[in-house]
């Protein structure tokens, strides 16, 4: 089965290959997405990603970055086309499932999306008690995950009293509390200065390094060429480029 | 461990949100306090009503030489054939005199003897009916005057003006208040809906968030729910103790004197507190867990 009739230009290994041994953590079929309003926010979209990548989706506002990150966590359901995460083929979810679902899917937010009137500490057990750990579960990972994302001292503030970077920690420590096979960050440096940009790259880059799955989308450059990793670049909803090592443009 | 954590996420709902939430616990406070004062008054009024609706009767007036037997017969008659007739009571002609005469001494003095005939008072099961029930008893004969059923019946009566004077005004008394009852319920659904959805509304972002990170519609919900259930009890409590105090301080003592606050068909005081407790919770409750459906579809 021919992959796609407009095959992206790819580098040897990561060649769509939709019937290889090894299942794609995500593997996107034909994708297109057609909003209310008319506009494609996705044109027949054609990638795969496998576990233990780091890969970048990389293009300007509007491009469709955030479209696929919204199709990934099911947020929104593609008008065509298939897609698959770690297997499951996410046409098939129903709508109460869609929260199962979410949990082996860590997302980090521009906008960091914590809970206002919770304090550290209780932001990530929140992502616990979804699942129904059990308190001294919370009581173990909690403590761990912020020691790993650096912020041991700050337990018990509130997000109001932490700085932008700060609060992307606690984000990504809540995506990842659970362990997910699959962190997404939609932006995740947006919101931030270039040096604060570093750390949670960084921090992004350990997870990677622990043989979980990140994909990044950024319009970040300067983060993308530093980092020398997989590239996927979008334009006007088409995947018009995707590079095994690849720079911004 | 699950209820316990869905109880301590509704009070610390409550207590970040101080504001919404005592707004929410004034609204179910002062909407509960204005239906306990106000069911009792329909109540009482409808009571009234009904009381006055009861005064209303045919009289069958025999005629001056029936017998006991022909009183028998009639009555038999009545209370087998008559549709729509409750009691049957026989008043005698010495009785009748007494009580006209009680009402009117000098006359009846002037009188001397006593011109009035053997009654039997029918009163009908719903005062509605008394129309059908005279009909019966007297249908109209085709030259437009009535003739009686049986002979021994002389003339059978209604006091037609006051029947029908008390007819319509107790059923526009009755209307009135049903009308208000139901209009003053309505308002107040609404208004603690209303409430509620503000408050949700301030935080629908959070609900957004709870989505996000994987969380079920129920696991979200539930706190709201016990949320709404802790309002409802809070704001309902007070208004029924502020009740009780005004029961206990203003009415009772006043009852005595008045007829109408101690009619019997109002309410027990136990019954009502229990209403109203239980409609502000299960309303509160209903209207977190209802109003929370769109910020859901996440």
């Amino acid at each position: 089965m021919a992959a796609t009739a407009r095959p992206p230009r790819t580098h040897g290994e990561t060649v769509a290959a939709p019937l290889s041994t090894a299942p794609a953590v995500i593997e996107f079929r034909e994708v297109t997405k057609r909003y209310e309003s008319g506009d494609f926010g996705l044109l027949d979209a054609s990638f795969a990603v496998h576990p233990g990548e780091f890969a970048f989706v990389v293009g300007a506002s509007g491009s469709g970055k955030s479209t696929i990150m919204r199709l990934l966590i099911k947020e929104i359901d593609p008008t065509s086309g298939a897609i698959r995460v770690a297997g499951r083929d996410l046409g098939a979810i129903t709508r109460k499932k869609v929260p199962y679902y979410r949990r082996n899917v860590g997302v980090v937010f521009q906008d960091f999306k914590l809970l206002p009137n919770r304090t550290v500490y209780d932001n990530v057990a929140y992502a616990l008690q979804v699942t129904g750990g059990t308190r001294r579960e919370i009581r173990q990972k909690v403590p761990d995950i912020l020691r790993l994302t650096g912020l041991a001292t700050k337990l018990h503030n509130y997000p109001d009293q932490l700085s932008g970077g700060e609060q992307q920690r606690v984000s990504v420590a809540r995506a990842f509390v659970n362990h997910p096979p699959l962190l997404l960050a939609d932006e995740p440096t947006g919101n931030l200065d270039p040096e604060t940009s570093i750390g949670i790259m960084q921090l992004l880059y350990r997870i990677n390094r622990t043989g979980t799955t990140v994909v990044v989308a950024t319009h970040d450059a300067h983060m993308v060429d530093r980092m020398r990793r997989r590239v996927i670049e979008v334009r006007k909803g088409r995947i018009v480029r995707d590079e095994r090592v690849g720079r911004y443009e | 461990m699950r209820l316990g954590f869905f109880v301590r996420e509704a009070v610390r709902a409550l207590r970040r949100n101080a504001v919404p939430s005592f707004a929410a616990v004034a609204t179910v406070l002062v909407t509960v306090l204005v239906l306990g004062v106000f069911i009792p008054v329909v109540q009482a009024t409808t009571g009234a009503a009904n009381e006055i609706r009861a005064k209303v009767v045919v009289d069958v007036y025999l005629e001056p030489d029936a017998t006991v037997a022909d009183r028998e017969r009639i009555t038999q008659i009545i209370e087998t054939e008559a549709p729509a007739a409750g009691r049957v009571q026989f008043i005698s002609k010495e009785q009748a005199y007494r009580e006209e005469r009680a009402r009117n001494p000098e006359a009846y003095d002037l009188l001397g003897a006593n011109p009035l005939p053997d009654t039997l008072r029918v009163i009908p099961e719903d005062p509605a009916d008394v129309d059908e029930l005279r009909t019966f008893l007297a249908p109209e004969s085709p030259s437009g005057g009535r003739t009686v059923i049986d002979p021994a019946i002389d003339e059978v009566r209604n006091r037609e003006e006051d029947t029908n004077k008390i007819l319509s005004a107790t059923h526009v008394v009755k209307l009135t208040m049903g009308l208000l009852a139901v209009l003053l319920v309505l308002a107040s659904v609404l208004l603690i809906a209303n409430t509620i959805r503000l408050s949700l509304y301030a935080r629908r972002r959070e609900v957004e968030v709870m989505k996000l990170v994987g969380a079920t519609d129920w696991f979200i919900r539930w706190p709201f729910v016990i949320e709404g259930v802790l309002v409802g009890a809070l704001g309902g409590t007070l208004a029924v103790l502020s009740l009780a105090v005004v029961k206990v301080a203003l009415v009772d003592p006043l009852a005595a004197d008045f007829a109408l606050i101690a009619a019997p068909e109002t309410m027990h005081f136990g019954v009502l507190v229990a209403v109203l407790l239980g409609a502000s919770i299960g309303v509160s409750a209903l209207g977190s867990g209802l109003s929370l459906r769109r910020f859901l579809r996440v």
